[in-house]
């Protein structure tokens, strides 16, 4: 059999290719399976873990190395590098420690960076305060930009006091 | 758990339920974690030992069971490896589940009522993943059903939450709202039209993703496809549903017009093709796994577009479980050959296809449980 790809030299590879859940299957030559093959490596196989460790910016382990292992989470020590390489968090608390590069992360995952969803029972009543502590926020820049500075300063002491509360 | 080893068939197979010309069935999956404890791939052997113990007795409690029944907490190293894949092919269980069969194996559970519509996988990626699968499209029952469960485990269990980005889940793409919904949809007319991948490409514009018959990871068998939400965060539960489910309503119409044009300018192409599927289910003495797979879709489209008397949807679904490897290897209770396993799978496929094909087609248990005489001991 002849290559199909060349259609000169002898077919030796049994060569599939899935692209979009669309299977193409030839028969190649050596030469012409390893280019085709080439085009399609990417390096590290592709799956959902890596392009999240990939997403999580200039972090991404292979950059990096040195100046991930720094940064671990404090509740249960995972560093960045592992979760470059598994795309997977440690523990709850790792949300917290990565923070803000989790957040540009979520942002590129989710398109947003804030639960509007279900919350348990117990969290329910913090979760309410934190929900009026951000619409009166939204409330007091409004003020602001209308110049009602009396009603302004009312929330922002509105603001304080669920704050205290909070904590 | 034995009745679900046992039989290929499941409740999610039901005819008896919305848009089954189409949707196969519906999903609704919550990853939930336990505040406290690292996600499970950190586990130590004793922590998971206690995640576990705290599903164990979430799920007998009191509440729970009256809504539930009598559901039982079975662990992964309980079950024989057969057993286990049989989980897999009835979707009870992800692929995933399975694999890192090292020590934290132990500490995987399944808990999973009588009527298999609600599974909870324990100590998977996450601590839980409470799963409602319903047949046909049920989107909002489905999910209504986990959110229950969710509710009443959380009577027990402290779960991971946090204010800002709502359910904490091992892997960043499940947080916040942690729902999952799924539909597996059989598209074997947009298939035959080359359209599909049109349609489908569309769907993933409106962010949702398609995947093979097992979700992530897995190919398209069967003309059988599953879209799901990629989005978990930022969006209400109702919102995430109604998408999909909305998404899903034009996937069907698509599908049943495409289905319509085939019998329109094609009647004797399809009708000739389907008709030599349910020819070979019923008289062939070899079947590939490919093969039967594509032959039931085949069977499948004729007798939802009205143009064969075969099998009910249900018989087909329960045909696509029984044709799986591990179902086989139950069957028979030894270890075969592949020429084996293709003669094997030819029998069990045609005693089950002639026992409804023309009979009594509300008669669900056909001859097929024990006929060979080889279930396993």
């Amino acid at each position: 059999m002849i290559c199909e790809r060349c259609k000169q030299q002898p077919a030796s590879v049994h060569y599939t290719e899935v692209i979009n859940n669309q299977k193409r299957q030839m028969y190649l030559c050596p030469g012409c399976a390893e280019e085709a093959q080439r085009a399609f490596d990417l390096g590290a196989p592709l799956n959902l873990h890596n392009l999240l460790a990939g997403l999580m910016g200039p972090g991404a382990a292979k950059e990096l190395p040195e100046k991930e292992t720094e940064f671990r989470c404090e509740t249960c020590g995972l560093a960045g590098a592992a979760f470059g390489q598994s795309g997977l968090l440690g523990c709850g608390g790792c949300y917290q420690y990565f923070g803000e590069r989790l957040e540009a992360l979520l942002k590129r995952i989710h398109g947003s960076t804030r639960h509007t969803g279900k919350v348990p029972q117990r969290s329910r009543n913090k979760y309410l305060l934190i929900q009026e502590v951000d619409r009166l926020r939204a409330q007091m820049r409004e003020a602001v930009e209308n110049e009602e500075f009396e009603r302004a300063a009312a929330l922002r002491d509105a603001i304080r006091d669920l704050q205290q509360r909070l904590a | 758990m034995k009745n679900t080893l046992q039989s290929p068939y499941s409740q999610w197979m039901d005819d008896d339920a919305p848009e089954t010309d189409v949707v196969i069935s519906s999903r609704a999956r919550l990853a939930r974690s336990l505040a406290g404890y690292p996600f499970p791939h950190r586990l130590s052997p004793e922590q998971a030992e206690q995640v576990i113990q705290a599903a164990g007795l979430a799920v007998r409690h009191a509440e729970f069971r009256a809504r539930f029944g009598d559901v039982e907490l079975t662990r992964m190293t309980e079950l024989s490896p057969v057993d286990r894949w049989i989980l897999v092919e009835k979707h009870l269980v992800s692929p995933g589940f399975l694999k890192n069969t090292g020590k934290s194996f132990e500490c995987k559970g399944l808990v999973l009522t009588p009527d298999e519509r609600l599974s909870i996988m324990v100590n998977e990626e996450d601590h839980l993943r409470v799963q409602c699968l319903l047949p046909g499209l049920q989107l909002e029952a489905a999910a209504g059903t986990a959110d229950e469960a969710d509710s009443l485990l959380e009577k027990t269990l402290d779960f991971a939450f946090s204010d800002r980005i709502g359910y904490l889940t091992a892997c960043p793409t499940n947080v916040g709202t942690g729902l999952r919904t799924s539909v597996m949809v059989h598209l074997p007319a947009l298939v035959l039209l080359g359209q599909v991948k049109e349609a489908l490409t569309t769907v993933s514009r409106l962010g949702l993703t398609v995947r093979g018959l097992f979700g992530e990871g897995t190919d398209v068998v069967g003309n059988l496809f599953q879209v799901s939400n990629q989005v978990t965060l930022g969006h209400r539960e109702f919102e995430i549903i109604d998408n999909l489910a909305s998404v899903t309503r034009q996937v069907i119409e698509q599908e049943r017009s495409a289905r319509q044009q085939l019998v329109r300018q094609m009647p004797v192409v399809l009708r000739d093709r389907v008709g030599r599927a349910l020819g070979i289910l019923k008289h062939a003495h070899t079947l590939g796994m490919e093969e039967a797979m594509r032959l039931i879709s085949d069977v499948r489209l004729g007798v939802t577009a009205g143009l064969l008397k075969g099998p009910p949807s249900r018989v087909l679904l329960e045909l696509m479980v029984i044709t799986r490897p591990s179902y086989l290897v139950k069957t028979s209770g030894r270890e075969l050959s592949p020429p084996e396993w293709d003669e094997l799978r030819a029998t069990l496929v045609r005693n089950l296809v002639n026992a409804h094909s023309g009979g009594d087609p509300e008669k669900r248990d056909g001859p097929e449980e024990g006929e060979e005489g080889g279930e396993s001991p």
